[in-house]
Protein backbone atom coordinates (compact mmCIF):
# COMPACT_ATOMS: atom_id res chain seq x y z
CA UNK A 1 0.00 0.00 0.00
CA UNK A 2 1.56 3.28 -1.10
CA UNK A 3 0.59 5.98 1.37
CA UNK A 4 2.49 8.58 -0.63
CA UNK A 5 0.46 8.09 -3.79
CA UNK A 6 -1.57 11.09 -4.99
CA UNK A 7 -4.46 11.80 -2.66
CA UNK A 8 -7.89 12.17 -4.07
CA UNK A 9 -11.14 13.07 -2.46
CA UNK A 10 -13.73 10.64 -3.81
CA UNK A 11 -16.21 12.88 -2.16
CA UNK A 12 -19.72 14.03 -2.03
CA UNK A 13 -20.14 17.80 -2.31
CA UNK A 14 -23.36 19.79 -2.41
CA UNK A 15 -24.37 23.45 -2.72
CA UNK A 16 -27.94 24.61 -2.28
CA UNK A 17 -29.58 28.05 -2.43
CA UNK A 18 -32.37 28.94 -0.05
CA UNK A 19 -34.49 31.97 0.64
CA UNK A 20 -31.77 34.34 1.89
CA UNK A 21 -28.47 32.58 1.19
CA UNK A 22 -26.73 29.29 0.46
CA UNK A 23 -25.83 26.07 2.29
CA UNK A 24 -22.69 24.17 1.26
CA UNK A 25 -22.13 20.59 2.41
CA UNK A 26 -19.48 17.89 2.05
CA UNK A 27 -18.25 14.58 3.46
CA UNK A 28 -14.76 14.33 5.00
CA UNK A 29 -12.95 11.38 3.40
CA UNK A 30 -9.62 11.79 1.59
CA UNK A 31 -8.30 8.52 0.19
CA UNK A 32 -5.14 7.16 -1.44
CA UNK A 33 -6.31 4.01 -3.18
CA UNK A 34 -8.20 2.07 -0.47
CA UNK A 35 -6.42 3.75 2.46
CA UNK A 36 -8.28 6.65 4.03
CA UNK A 37 -5.51 9.25 4.36
CA UNK A 38 -7.69 11.76 6.21
CA UNK A 39 -11.06 10.78 7.69
CA UNK A 40 -11.91 14.27 8.92
CA UNK A 41 -10.88 16.58 6.09
CA UNK A 42 -12.45 19.96 5.51
CA UNK A 43 -13.43 20.15 1.87
CA UNK A 44 -15.28 23.46 2.16
CA UNK A 45 -12.63 26.13 1.73
CA UNK A 46 -12.87 29.88 2.18
CA UNK A 47 -12.13 32.16 -0.77
CA UNK A 48 -13.36 35.45 0.76
CA UNK A 49 -15.47 36.46 3.77
CA UNK A 50 -18.61 35.79 1.77
CA UNK A 51 -17.62 33.12 -0.79
CA UNK A 52 -16.62 29.48 -0.15
CA UNK A 53 -15.82 26.59 -2.47
CA UNK A 54 -16.49 22.83 -2.15
CA UNK A 55 -13.57 20.79 -3.52
CA UNK A 56 -13.65 17.34 -5.14
CA UNK A 57 -11.32 15.20 -7.23
CA UNK A 58 -7.58 15.58 -6.82
CA UNK A 59 -6.81 17.07 -3.40
CA UNK A 60 -3.66 18.82 -4.62
CA UNK A 61 -5.29 20.28 -7.73
CA UNK A 62 -8.31 21.61 -5.86
CA UNK A 63 -6.13 23.14 -3.14
CA UNK A 64 -3.86 24.95 -5.57
CA UNK A 65 -6.80 26.34 -7.55
CA UNK A 66 -8.40 27.59 -4.32
CA UNK A 67 -5.12 29.20 -3.24
CA UNK A 68 -4.70 31.09 -6.53
CA UNK A 69 -8.32 32.27 -6.57
CA UNK A 70 -8.12 33.42 -2.94
CA UNK A 71 -5.05 35.46 -3.84
CA UNK A 72 -6.64 37.05 -6.94
CA UNK A 73 -9.87 37.78 -5.08
CA UNK A 74 -7.98 39.43 -2.25
CA UNK A 75 -6.31 41.83 -4.67
CA UNK A 76 -9.59 42.41 -6.50
CA UNK A 77 -11.36 43.27 -3.22
CA UNK A 78 -8.68 45.83 -2.34
CA UNK A 79 -8.92 47.40 -5.79
CA UNK A 80 -12.71 47.44 -5.80
CA UNK A 81 -13.05 48.72 -2.24
CA UNK A 82 -15.90 46.33 -1.45
CA UNK A 83 -16.47 42.54 -1.16
CA UNK A 84 -16.16 40.58 -4.40
CA UNK A 85 -19.31 39.04 -5.86
CA UNK A 86 -19.90 35.28 -6.04
CA UNK A 87 -20.02 35.56 -9.83
CA UNK A 88 -16.54 37.06 -10.03
CA UNK A 89 -15.14 34.40 -7.70
CA UNK A 90 -16.72 31.65 -9.78
CA UNK A 91 -15.42 33.17 -12.99
CA UNK A 92 -11.84 33.24 -11.71
CA UNK A 93 -12.14 29.56 -10.69
CA UNK A 94 -13.53 28.67 -14.07
CA UNK A 95 -10.76 30.46 -16.01
CA UNK A 96 -8.14 28.43 -14.13
CA UNK A 97 -10.09 25.19 -14.59
CA UNK A 98 -10.67 25.77 -18.30
CA UNK A 99 -7.24 27.06 -19.28
CA UNK A 100 -5.48 24.24 -17.43
CA UNK A 101 -7.92 21.50 -18.29
CA UNK A 102 -5.18 19.14 -19.47
CA UNK A 103 -3.39 19.31 -16.15
CA UNK A 104 -6.18 19.48 -13.60
CA UNK A 105 -8.65 16.93 -12.33
CA UNK A 106 -10.99 18.72 -9.96
CA UNK A 107 -14.69 19.47 -9.79
CA UNK A 108 -15.69 22.50 -7.74
CA UNK A 109 -18.85 24.12 -6.40
CA UNK A 110 -18.56 27.84 -5.63
CA UNK A 111 -21.20 29.28 -3.32
CA UNK A 112 -21.70 32.51 -1.41
CA UNK A 113 -23.73 35.62 -0.78
CA UNK A 114 -23.31 39.18 -2.08
CA UNK A 115 -25.47 42.28 -1.75
CA UNK A 116 -26.34 42.49 -5.45
CA UNK A 117 -27.53 38.96 -6.23
CA UNK A 118 -28.06 37.40 -2.79
CA UNK A 119 -27.21 33.70 -2.41
CA UNK A 120 -25.77 32.04 -5.54
CA UNK A 121 -24.31 28.61 -6.44
CA UNK A 122 -22.02 27.97 -9.42
CA UNK A 123 -21.04 24.45 -10.49
CA UNK A 124 -17.65 24.08 -12.21
CA UNK A 125 -17.17 20.44 -13.26
CA UNK A 126 -14.13 18.86 -14.98
CA UNK A 127 -13.19 20.74 -18.13
CA UNK A 128 -14.06 24.19 -16.81
CA UNK A 129 -17.73 24.76 -17.70
CA UNK A 130 -19.40 27.27 -15.44
CA UNK A 131 -23.08 26.91 -14.68
CA UNK A 132 -25.21 28.89 -12.26
CA UNK A 133 -27.73 26.61 -10.59
CA UNK A 134 -30.26 26.73 -7.75
CA UNK A 135 -28.46 23.68 -6.38
CA UNK A 136 -25.38 21.69 -7.45
CA UNK A 137 -23.97 18.28 -6.56
CA UNK A 138 -20.51 16.87 -7.30
CA UNK A 139 -17.97 14.19 -6.55
CA UNK A 140 -18.22 10.42 -6.84
CA UNK A 141 -21.01 10.24 -4.26
CA UNK A 142 -23.22 12.61 -6.23
CA UNK A 143 -24.16 9.83 -8.67
CA UNK A 144 -26.45 8.46 -5.97
CA UNK A 145 -28.16 11.78 -5.36
CA UNK A 146 -29.57 12.83 -8.73
CA UNK A 147 -32.87 11.02 -8.24
CA UNK A 148 -33.02 12.11 -4.59
CA UNK A 149 -32.74 15.79 -5.47
CA UNK A 150 -35.20 15.51 -8.33
CA UNK A 151 -37.73 14.53 -5.72
CA UNK A 152 -36.64 16.38 -2.60
CA UNK A 153 -35.52 19.78 -3.95
CA UNK A 154 -37.90 22.71 -3.83
CA UNK A 155 -37.61 26.44 -4.47
CA UNK A 156 -37.69 28.91 -1.55
CA UNK A 157 -36.74 26.67 1.38
CA UNK A 158 -35.89 28.10 4.78
CA UNK A 159 -32.37 27.97 6.16
CA UNK A 160 -33.11 24.97 8.39
CA UNK A 161 -34.92 23.06 5.64
CA UNK A 162 -31.99 23.60 3.31
CA UNK A 163 -29.43 22.46 5.86
CA UNK A 164 -31.46 19.36 6.74
CA UNK A 165 -31.69 18.53 3.04
CA UNK A 166 -27.93 18.86 2.59
CA UNK A 167 -27.09 16.74 5.66
CA UNK A 168 -29.56 14.03 4.63
CA UNK A 169 -28.19 13.97 1.08
CA UNK A 170 -24.52 13.73 2.09
CA UNK A 171 -25.35 11.01 4.57
CA UNK A 172 -27.22 9.00 1.90
CA UNK A 173 -24.26 9.30 -0.44
CA UNK A 174 -21.83 8.25 2.29
CA UNK A 175 -23.94 5.11 2.83
CA UNK A 176 -23.56 4.02 -0.79
CA UNK A 177 -20.26 5.51 -2.00
CA UNK A 178 -17.08 3.85 -0.73
CA UNK A 179 -15.03 6.93 -1.57
CA UNK A 180 -17.18 9.16 0.67
CA UNK A 181 -17.34 8.90 4.42
CA UNK A 182 -16.47 10.35 7.80
CA UNK A 183 -18.41 13.35 9.05
CA UNK A 184 -20.72 15.82 7.35
CA UNK A 185 -19.60 19.44 7.36
CA UNK A 186 -21.89 22.30 6.35
CA UNK A 187 -21.31 26.01 5.82
CA UNK A 188 -24.24 28.44 5.74
CA UNK A 189 -23.63 31.85 4.09
CA UNK A 190 -26.11 34.73 4.14
CA UNK A 191 -26.34 38.48 4.73
CA UNK A 192 -25.58 37.99 8.42
CA UNK A 193 -22.34 36.08 7.85
CA UNK A 194 -21.03 32.54 7.84
CA UNK A 195 -21.92 29.59 10.10
CA UNK A 196 -20.00 26.32 10.16
CA UNK A 197 -21.67 23.12 11.39
CA UNK A 198 -20.39 19.63 12.05
CA UNK A 199 -22.33 16.35 12.12
CA UNK A 200 -20.33 13.37 13.36
CA UNK A 201 -21.18 9.86 12.13
CA UNK A 202 -23.25 8.95 15.18
CA UNK A 203 -25.55 11.95 14.67
CA UNK A 204 -26.47 10.85 11.17
CA UNK A 205 -29.55 8.69 10.52
CA UNK A 206 -29.08 5.03 9.54
CA UNK A 207 -30.36 4.07 6.14
CA UNK A 208 -31.62 0.79 4.68
CA UNK A 209 -29.63 -2.23 5.88
CA UNK A 210 -27.07 -0.13 7.74
CA UNK A 211 -26.18 -1.69 11.10
CA UNK A 212 -26.24 -0.12 14.54
CA UNK A 213 -22.72 0.50 15.78
CA UNK A 214 -21.59 -2.45 17.92
CA UNK A 215 -18.35 -3.15 19.70
CA UNK A 216 -18.33 -6.88 18.95
CA UNK A 217 -20.75 -9.48 17.64
CA UNK A 218 -19.44 -11.83 20.31
CA UNK A 219 -20.64 -9.59 23.15
CA UNK A 220 -22.02 -11.48 26.14
CA UNK A 221 -24.46 -8.83 27.43
CA UNK A 222 -23.80 -9.20 31.17
CA UNK A 223 -20.02 -9.09 31.42
CA UNK A 224 -17.70 -6.54 29.85
CA UNK A 225 -14.70 -7.84 27.83
CA UNK A 226 -11.27 -8.49 29.48
CA UNK A 227 -8.87 -5.59 29.96
CA UNK A 228 -6.79 -5.47 26.76
CA UNK A 229 -3.38 -5.90 28.45
CA UNK A 230 -4.41 -8.32 31.21
CA UNK A 231 -4.46 -11.73 29.57
CA UNK B 1 -3.10 83.09 -12.16
CA UNK B 2 -0.97 81.91 -15.05
CA UNK B 3 2.67 82.82 -15.05
CA UNK B 4 5.50 82.23 -17.48
CA UNK B 5 7.51 79.27 -16.22
CA UNK B 6 10.72 80.35 -17.87
CA UNK B 7 13.23 77.57 -17.70
CA UNK B 8 11.09 75.23 -15.64
CA UNK B 9 8.55 74.49 -18.34
CA UNK B 10 10.65 72.65 -20.88
CA UNK B 11 10.04 69.14 -19.61
CA UNK B 12 7.25 67.33 -17.87
CA UNK B 13 9.82 65.86 -15.50
CA UNK B 14 10.81 69.26 -14.09
CA UNK B 15 9.19 70.93 -11.08
CA UNK B 16 9.21 74.70 -10.76
CA UNK B 17 10.45 76.25 -7.50
CA UNK B 18 6.88 76.79 -6.37
CA UNK B 19 6.02 73.12 -6.90
CA UNK B 20 4.22 73.24 -10.25
CA UNK B 21 4.71 71.12 -13.32
CA UNK B 22 4.16 73.63 -16.10
CA UNK B 23 3.88 71.15 -18.95
CA UNK B 24 0.78 69.68 -17.37
CA UNK B 25 -0.71 73.13 -16.93
CA UNK B 26 -0.01 73.91 -20.59
CA UNK B 27 -1.69 70.64 -21.55
CA UNK B 28 -4.76 71.79 -19.65
CA UNK B 29 -4.78 74.97 -21.75
CA UNK B 30 -5.27 72.81 -24.85
CA UNK B 31 -8.43 71.48 -23.23
CA UNK B 32 -9.60 74.96 -22.28
CA UNK B 33 -9.46 76.08 -25.89
CA UNK B 34 -11.70 73.32 -27.19
CA UNK B 35 -15.47 73.34 -27.63
CA UNK B 36 -17.52 72.96 -24.46
CA UNK B 37 -18.26 69.45 -23.21
CA UNK B 38 -20.70 68.86 -20.36
CA UNK B 39 -22.08 65.89 -18.48
CA UNK B 40 -24.81 65.66 -15.84
CA UNK B 41 -26.04 62.90 -13.56
CA UNK B 42 -29.83 62.77 -13.40
CA UNK B 43 -31.80 60.54 -11.08
CA UNK B 44 -32.15 57.75 -13.65
CA UNK B 45 -28.95 58.11 -15.71
CA UNK B 46 -26.27 60.28 -17.31
CA UNK B 47 -26.55 62.80 -20.17
CA UNK B 48 -23.50 64.15 -22.00
CA UNK B 49 -23.36 66.91 -24.60
CA UNK B 50 -20.64 68.38 -26.82
CA UNK B 51 -20.45 71.72 -28.61
CA UNK B 52 -18.71 70.56 -31.79
CA UNK B 53 -17.15 73.62 -33.43
CA UNK B 54 -17.29 73.14 -37.19
CA UNK B 55 -14.02 74.03 -38.89
CA UNK B 56 -15.29 73.87 -42.44
CA UNK B 57 -18.65 73.94 -44.23
CA UNK B 58 -17.44 70.99 -46.30
CA UNK B 59 -17.49 68.63 -43.31
CA UNK B 60 -20.25 66.02 -43.30
CA UNK B 61 -22.69 66.56 -40.47
CA UNK B 62 -22.51 63.75 -37.93
CA UNK B 63 -18.87 62.99 -38.65
CA UNK B 64 -16.00 63.69 -36.30
CA UNK B 65 -17.76 62.12 -33.32
CA UNK B 66 -16.68 63.47 -29.97
CA UNK B 67 -18.66 61.05 -27.79
CA UNK B 68 -17.68 57.38 -27.89
CA UNK B 69 -19.15 54.27 -26.34
CA UNK B 70 -16.40 52.53 -24.43
CA UNK B 71 -18.55 49.63 -23.26
CA UNK B 72 -22.20 48.63 -23.35
CA UNK B 73 -22.89 50.58 -20.20
CA UNK B 74 -20.61 53.61 -20.53
CA UNK B 75 -19.52 56.41 -22.81
CA UNK B 76 -16.78 59.00 -22.98
CA UNK B 77 -16.92 62.58 -24.27
CA UNK B 78 -13.57 64.11 -25.24
CA UNK B 79 -12.38 67.72 -25.21
CA UNK B 80 -9.02 68.95 -26.47
CA UNK B 81 -6.65 67.41 -29.03
CA UNK B 82 -8.76 64.93 -30.99
CA UNK B 83 -5.96 62.50 -31.80
CA UNK B 84 -4.92 62.30 -28.16
CA UNK B 85 -8.54 61.63 -27.33
CA UNK B 86 -8.63 58.70 -29.75
CA UNK B 87 -5.76 57.07 -27.84
CA UNK B 88 -7.51 57.43 -24.52
CA UNK B 89 -10.78 56.05 -25.88
CA UNK B 90 -9.00 53.05 -27.42
CA UNK B 91 -7.22 52.30 -24.16
CA UNK B 92 -10.46 52.65 -22.18
CA UNK B 93 -12.28 50.22 -24.48
CA UNK B 94 -9.47 47.75 -24.10
CA UNK B 95 -9.44 48.04 -20.29
CA UNK B 96 -13.19 47.48 -20.20
CA UNK B 97 -13.16 44.34 -22.34
CA UNK B 98 -10.11 42.95 -20.57
CA UNK B 99 -11.77 43.36 -17.16
CA UNK B 100 -14.87 41.58 -18.35
CA UNK B 101 -12.94 38.64 -19.77
CA UNK B 102 -11.08 38.13 -16.49
CA UNK B 103 -13.78 38.88 -13.92
CA UNK B 104 -16.89 37.87 -15.85
CA UNK B 105 -18.85 41.06 -15.16
CA UNK B 106 -19.02 44.53 -16.78
CA UNK B 107 -16.32 46.81 -15.39
CA UNK B 108 -17.62 49.01 -12.56
CA UNK B 109 -17.52 52.65 -13.72
CA UNK B 110 -15.40 53.61 -10.72
CA UNK B 111 -12.77 51.05 -11.68
CA UNK B 112 -12.82 52.18 -15.31
CA UNK B 113 -12.32 55.82 -14.32
CA UNK B 114 -9.36 54.81 -12.13
CA UNK B 115 -7.75 52.95 -15.00
CA UNK B 116 -8.21 55.87 -17.40
CA UNK B 117 -6.78 58.26 -14.81
CA UNK B 118 -3.78 55.99 -14.22
CA UNK B 119 -3.10 55.81 -17.94
CA UNK B 120 -3.32 59.58 -18.43
CA UNK B 121 -1.10 60.12 -15.38
CA UNK B 122 1.49 57.69 -16.71
CA UNK B 123 2.24 60.06 -19.54
CA UNK B 124 3.17 62.80 -17.09
CA UNK B 125 5.98 60.77 -15.53
CA UNK B 126 8.48 60.30 -18.37
CA UNK B 127 10.45 62.90 -20.31
CA UNK B 128 10.10 61.01 -23.57
CA UNK B 129 6.30 61.24 -23.45
CA UNK B 130 4.16 64.32 -23.49
CA UNK B 131 0.98 64.67 -21.42
CA UNK B 132 -2.33 64.05 -23.16
CA UNK B 133 -3.79 67.30 -24.41
CA UNK B 134 -7.34 66.33 -23.65
CA UNK B 135 -9.81 65.97 -20.82
CA UNK B 136 -12.54 63.37 -20.81
CA UNK B 137 -15.93 63.04 -19.18
CA UNK B 138 -16.83 59.40 -18.51
CA UNK B 139 -20.45 58.55 -17.84
CA UNK B 140 -21.69 55.05 -17.08
CA UNK B 141 -24.48 53.05 -15.45
CA UNK B 142 -23.49 49.96 -13.46
CA UNK B 143 -25.02 47.99 -10.61
CA UNK B 144 -24.24 50.84 -8.21
CA UNK B 145 -26.31 53.25 -10.30
CA UNK B 146 -25.38 56.02 -12.76
CA UNK B 147 -21.98 57.65 -12.22
CA UNK B 148 -20.10 60.56 -13.82
CA UNK B 149 -16.32 61.01 -13.73
CA UNK B 150 -14.02 63.59 -15.22
CA UNK B 151 -10.34 62.97 -15.97
CA UNK B 152 -7.95 65.89 -16.51
CA UNK B 153 -4.59 65.88 -18.34
CA UNK B 154 -2.80 65.72 -14.99
CA UNK B 155 -4.37 62.31 -14.38
CA UNK B 156 -6.66 63.58 -11.64
CA UNK B 157 -10.13 62.03 -11.65
CA UNK B 158 -13.11 62.98 -9.56
CA UNK B 159 -16.71 61.88 -9.45
CA UNK B 160 -19.29 64.59 -10.22
CA UNK B 161 -22.99 65.39 -10.32
CA UNK B 162 -22.28 67.80 -13.14
CA UNK B 163 -19.07 68.58 -15.00
CA UNK B 164 -17.98 70.89 -17.79
CA UNK B 165 -14.74 71.36 -19.72
CA UNK B 166 -13.67 73.54 -22.63
CA UNK B 167 -14.26 77.15 -23.63
CA UNK B 168 -17.61 77.74 -21.98
CA UNK B 169 -17.02 75.73 -18.84
CA UNK B 170 -17.38 78.57 -16.33
CA UNK B 171 -20.74 79.66 -17.70
CA UNK B 172 -21.83 76.03 -18.13
CA UNK B 173 -20.97 75.15 -14.53
CA UNK B 174 -23.00 78.09 -13.28
CA UNK B 175 -25.99 76.90 -15.30
CA UNK B 176 -25.60 73.27 -14.16
CA UNK B 177 -25.49 74.35 -10.53
CA UNK B 178 -28.90 75.94 -10.97
CA UNK B 179 -30.45 72.62 -12.01
CA UNK B 180 -32.14 70.28 -9.53
CA UNK B 181 -30.41 67.17 -10.84
CA UNK B 182 -31.63 64.72 -8.24
CA UNK B 183 -35.24 65.32 -9.29
CA UNK B 184 -34.63 65.39 -13.01
CA UNK B 185 -35.10 62.49 -15.41
CA UNK B 186 -32.75 62.04 -18.35
CA UNK B 187 -35.47 63.08 -20.78
CA UNK B 188 -35.62 66.46 -19.05
CA UNK B 189 -31.83 66.45 -18.69
CA UNK B 190 -31.34 66.20 -22.45
CA UNK B 191 -33.35 69.42 -22.94
CA UNK B 192 -31.39 71.21 -20.21
CA UNK B 193 -28.00 70.15 -21.60
CA UNK B 194 -28.98 71.40 -25.06
CA UNK B 195 -30.09 74.73 -23.60
CA UNK B 196 -26.81 75.13 -21.73
CA UNK B 197 -24.66 74.37 -24.74
CA UNK B 198 -26.58 76.72 -26.99
CA UNK B 199 -26.38 79.29 -24.18
CA UNK B 200 -22.60 79.20 -23.72
CA UNK B 201 -21.80 79.11 -27.42
CA UNK B 202 -20.10 82.34 -28.36
CA UNK B 203 -21.61 83.53 -31.67
CA UNK B 204 -19.04 86.24 -32.10
CA UNK B 205 -15.88 84.20 -31.69
CA UNK B 206 -16.91 80.83 -33.20
CA UNK B 207 -19.23 80.54 -36.12
CA UNK B 208 -21.05 77.31 -36.60
CA UNK B 209 -21.37 74.42 -34.23
CA UNK B 210 -23.08 71.04 -34.15
CA UNK B 211 -24.65 69.65 -31.01
CA UNK B 212 -23.80 66.03 -30.22
CA UNK B 213 -25.51 64.31 -27.28
CA UNK B 214 -25.61 60.88 -25.72
CA UNK B 215 -27.18 59.26 -22.70
CA UNK B 216 -27.20 56.10 -20.62
CA UNK B 217 -30.29 55.69 -18.49
CA UNK B 218 -33.19 53.43 -17.55
CA UNK B 219 -34.99 54.48 -20.71
CA UNK B 220 -32.09 53.38 -22.90
CA UNK B 221 -32.03 50.08 -21.02
CA UNK B 222 -28.79 51.10 -19.28
CA UNK B 223 -26.98 51.02 -22.63
CA UNK B 224 -24.91 53.99 -23.75
CA UNK B 225 -26.29 55.39 -26.99
CA UNK B 226 -26.85 58.56 -29.01
CA UNK B 227 -29.90 60.49 -27.86
CA UNK B 228 -32.77 59.43 -30.19
CA UNK B 229 -33.39 61.71 -33.21
CA UNK B 230 -36.77 63.13 -32.22
CA UNK B 231 -35.67 63.91 -28.68
CA UNK B 232 -32.51 65.57 -30.02
CA UNK B 233 -34.58 67.73 -32.38
CA UNK B 234 -36.95 68.59 -29.55
CA UNK B 235 -33.99 69.60 -27.39
CA UNK B 236 -32.45 71.74 -30.13
CA UNK B 237 -35.77 73.49 -30.72
CA UNK B 238 -36.24 74.18 -27.01
CA UNK B 239 -32.67 75.49 -26.77
CA UNK B 240 -33.11 77.84 -29.71
CA UNK B 241 -36.40 79.09 -28.25
CA UNK B 242 -34.77 79.73 -24.89
CA UNK B 243 -32.00 81.72 -26.61
CA UNK B 244 -34.52 83.90 -28.42
CA UNK B 245 -36.32 84.53 -25.16
CA UNK B 246 -33.06 85.70 -23.62
CA UNK B 247 -32.26 87.91 -26.61
CA UNK B 248 -35.69 89.43 -26.49
CA UNK B 249 -35.12 90.80 -22.97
Amino acid sequence: MDTDAPHSMGTTIIGVTYNGGVVLGADSRTSTGVYVANRASDKITQLTDNVYVCRSGSAADSQIVSDYVRYFLHQHTIQLGQPATVKVAANLVRLLAYNNKNLLQTGLIVGGWDKYEGGKIYGIPLGGTIIEQPFAIGGSGSSYLYGFFDQAWKEGMTKDEAEQLVVKAVSLAIARDGASGGVVRTVIINSEGVTRNFYPGDKLPLWHEELEPQFSLLDIPSSPGPEPMNI
Amino acid sequence: MSSIGTGYDLSVTTFSPDGRVFQIEYAAKAVDNSGTVIGIKCKDGIVMGVEKLIASKMMLSGSNRRIHSVHRHSGMAVAGLAADGRQIVARTKSEATNYESVYGEPIPVKELAERVANYVHLCTLYWWLRPFGCGVILGGYDRDGPQLYMVEPSGVSYRYFGAAIGKGRQAAKTEIEKLKLSEMTCRQGVIEVAKIIYGVHDEAKDKAFELEMSWVCDESNRQHQKVPEELLEEAKAAAKAALEEMDAD
